[in-house]
């Protein structure tokens, strides 16, 4: 499938989020530039304040714009405000900070002359220093638009919108036409948005222009409002990006069992949290997960058996292993040795009870008489690289297995853990950036060897799958599978357990009856 | 210190000493430690600030004119503040005393010379019609052509003559040639408060004596008392004694007087 006919068949996607990634940055910088030029002004007068409040924008500045989002989740929980709240405070310093240079930057003789002549206090800003500083204010304001644009891509991951949808969705998986239909549309965007403040710059004292871009404004914000007015009561859900799109995720999902869900997107270390405050109803979890556990949530039976099964397997690069033959006999040890309600502890015991992952990862080798070393991982000239997806199960399971072979082999291990999606981890053990990271059986044969169900007799059954992996990863990229840990880590759809049952709805074929009630 | 009515004051003085402070206390620019300054006898402590600013004609150096407003709208910026709008007459009229042009009033400030601009600041200032204007180093900035033109105005400027006015600067001729009044400053002090004559022919101790020397002989000329008194005695006995000697320096000075 061509750029063209991606864009084309997901058009009004394409609409939707645009419009929504327009609407966070337009409202977030109508914000930020009232304040920071409040905030810039008074900083002018009261001198004092200035240092402080501008190292304070700074600051904020340097977060990076994940934890900021994460910061403010516990506190504004996810959602369009949230991100506008994040995208307002990351737009401030470059406001503040020109609106504060721009104004002392003011020739000193034509303040004097101002004050000489009787200006209060009010008219020499509304006179002199704000039509003086203006270019200089519209400058910041262009920087944190351009900025905002981009930053906005991010807020996809607490269920916002906007093009970073798209972005995430395709990173996962691995599929360029997604990326460049939310990355595209971004640029342009920016371009768009950089050129409009361009144009004000330099015609601002053309009234037709203002009249222009207050109307366009208003017009779209107006449209906006009757939009949100319009939707109805529903239960919403919370999905990742890589659920969305993927064949065995939604899509299927929903032509099997019909569930007329209002979908948000958002990050899988997002989801739990967002279920559990209240913010979505259902999301699509995974059964080992603790914090099933902690947030006290209920997994939907899967009646109709769609899921297909996700047995974890190690995967290795085939030059790795045929350097280090050893690392065979070493993954034995621990094949199968863990079940569905073992893992979840273990995750339970990370998520819940914020216990540290290698500790974890230890407690689980001595139970099965292995005495780890706790710091295994952290060499600086390892044989071995480590990798991991950015979720808990994964983290824990690259410390086991660094742990494992550091014990049973004589070989070093480095943990290069957090990979951003199937795709990115994947790429990195191919080009051998990484040797080994812990993938699981569906999604190997779903995303990355781009397989229907239909391909392989008997989706259903684990030896099948894993067989047809095995094979066809060894061909396709020399890529090695491990024997299986012997846990299932399935899609399961979730909803918080007490409301649940107050709907009376334990599997999913009873949440999809709820969805179609009249 | 007491300033009459129409009198031009000249605030003199090396710098540091004072005159730009002293100026700027009286329209409160400036807030004093100690002392009161009366206006028409009433302390301009006892005035709002703005409304005594606006009440006071102020000139500065470099002027100080909005880069992004036209001549126009910078001159009528003194009664808009105020509420209040200039017609076009007392707009030309303003142009004219200050000898300029009315199609300036549509340009921008970047558009006129350095002279230009501070004959519009002048124009600034008279537009409220204050009965005090001060003026900080006015002509400072401008090259010597320019300056002499705007010197030779301003005691012209019929508006202006009517007009009290406070002006600093550090510029002995300058001085001697505007002021009808002299103060003398050093230290924040002033030395000396008179006529031009008076400080001229009666410098009141060392300091007054030593800050003018230099110019001794020029103010002398410009101010042409050469009938009273003798270049010599103006000079002192230091350094003329022969009448050969003392004839060609007066002809020198006199060419350089423009």
């Amino acid at each position: 499938m061509s750029f063209w006919e991606f864009l084309i068949s997901h058009w009004d996607e394409v609409v939707d989020q645009t419009t929504q990634h327009l609407k966070l940055t337009l409202i977030s910088m109508v914000i930020a530039s009232s304040i920071g030029i409040l905030i810039g002004v008074l900083i002018t007068r009261i001198e004092k304040l200035a240092s402080v409040t501008l190292g304070f924008v700074g600051i904020i500045q340097t977060i990076p714009s994940l934890a900021l989002l994460g910061f403010l989740l516990p506190i504004v929980g996810i959602g369009t405000i949230p991100a506008i709240i994040a995208l307002f405070l990351y737009a401030l310093l470059p406001i503040v900070r020109n609106t504060y240079t721009g104004i002392k930057g003011i020739e000193p003789s034509i303040k004097e002359a101002s004050i000489g002549m009787g200006m209060t206090n009010r008219q020499l800003l509304r006179y002199v220093e704000l039509p003086l500083a203006f270019p200089v204010i519209l400058a910041g304001i262009r920087t944190s638009t351009v900025i905002n644009v981009g930053v906005a891509t991010l807020c996809a991951l607490i269920a916002a919108g906007g093009l970073g949808e798209f972005i995430f969705r395709g990173i996962s998986l691995n599929n360029t036409q997604m990326i460049l239909a939310g990355a595209i549309p971004a640029s342009l965007l920016a371009i768009i948005l950089d050129g409009t403040l361009g144009l004000v710059q330099r015609f601002y004292k053309s009234k037709a222009l203002w009249a222009g871009l207050g109307g366009l404004l208003l017009f779209f914000l107006l449209f906006n409002m009757v939009g949100n007015n319009s939707k109805a009561e529903k239960l919403v859900a919370g999905f990742n990006s890589e659920f969305i799109e993927r064949a065995d995720g939604y899509v299927g999902l929903d032509s099997l069992y019909k569930l007329p869900l209002e979908i948000k997107e958002m990050e899988i270390a997002l989801m739990y949290r967002a279920l559990y405050e209240g913010n979505v109803d259902v999301i699509d979890g995974f059964s080992t997960d603790g914090r099933i556990k902690e947030f006290n949530l209920k997994s939907l039976e899967d009646d109709k058996g769609y899921f297909p099964p996700y047995h974890a397997i190690p995967l290795i690069n085939g030059n790795t292993l045929r350097q280090y033959p050893e690392l065979t006999g070493c993954f034995q040890k621990i094949k199968g040795l863990m079940n569905d309600s073992l893992m979840a502890n273990l995750n339970y015991e990370v998520d819940g009870k914020k216990r540290e992952l290698n500790k974890v990862a230890n407690q689980f080798l001595k139970s099965i008489n292995i005495y780890a070393d706790l710091n295994a991982g952290t060499t600086d000239n390892p044989d071995i690289i480590i990798g991991s997806k950015a979720f808990t199960e994964n983290f824990l399971l690259a410390h086991i297995f660094a742990q494992l072979i550091e014990n049973k082999t004589k070989l070093k291990t480095k943990l290069q853990l957090g990979f951003g999606g199937t795709k990115l981890v994947f790429d990195a053990l191919r080009f051998g950036e990484i040797d080994i990271y812990p993938e699981y059986t569906g999604t190997a044969y779903l995303v990355l060897l781009k397989k229907q169900p239909a391909d392989v007799d008997d989706f259903n059954n684990p030896e099948t799958v894993l067989y047809q992996i095995t094979t066809d990863l060894k061909e396709a990229y020399d890529i090695e599978v491990l024997p299986p840990l012997g846990f299932n880590n399935t899609f399961a759809l979730m909803m918080r357990k007490e409301h649940a049952d107050s709907l009376r709805i334990s599997t999913i074929s009873e949440l999809s009856d709820y969805l179609r009630r009249e | 210190m007491e300033v009459k009515p129409s009198e031009t004051i000249v605030l003199l003085g090396p710098s540091g000493c004072g005159k730009t402070t002293l100026l700027k206390l009286i329209n409160r620019l400036i807030e004093p430690d100690s002392g009161t300054i009366e206006i028409n006898g009433k302390s301009n402590q006892s005035i709002k600030k703005y409304t005594l600013r606006r009440n006071i004609g102020y000139v500065i150096q470099d002027v100080g004119l909005l880069p992004h407003l036209s001549i126009e709208k910078n001159i009528s910026l003194v009664s808009r503040i105020d509420s209040n709008s200039l017609s076009s007459d007392r707009l030309n009229e303003l142009m004219e005393l200050t000898g300029l042009s009315g199609d300036l009033l549509a340009k921008k400030p970047s558009q006129l010379s350095g002279g230009q601009q501070q004959r519009v600041g002048i124009a600034r200032a008279l537009a409220n019609d204050p009965d005090l204007i001060l003026m900080d180093e006015p002509f400072s900035a401008l090259d010597n052509i320019t300056r002499n033109e705007l010197q030779d105005d301003f005691l012209n400027i019929p508006l202006l003559k009517d007009k009290t006015i406070v002006m600093v600067t550090h510029d002995v001729q300058e001085a001697f040639k505007l002021g009808d009044k002299i103060a003398l400053l050093d230290q924040g002090i002033i030395q000396q408060f008179g006529t031009p004559a008076e400080i001229l022919s009666n410098p009141s101790n060392d300091f007054v004596n030593s800050f003018l020397n230099k110019d001794r002989l020029i103010l002398f000329l410009q101010n042409q008392l050469v009938d009273n008194r003798s270049a010599a005695d103006f000079l002192g006995d230091a350094s003329i004694k022969n009448d050969e000697k003392r004839s060609k320096l007066i002809k020198l000075l006199s060419n350089y007087q423009p």
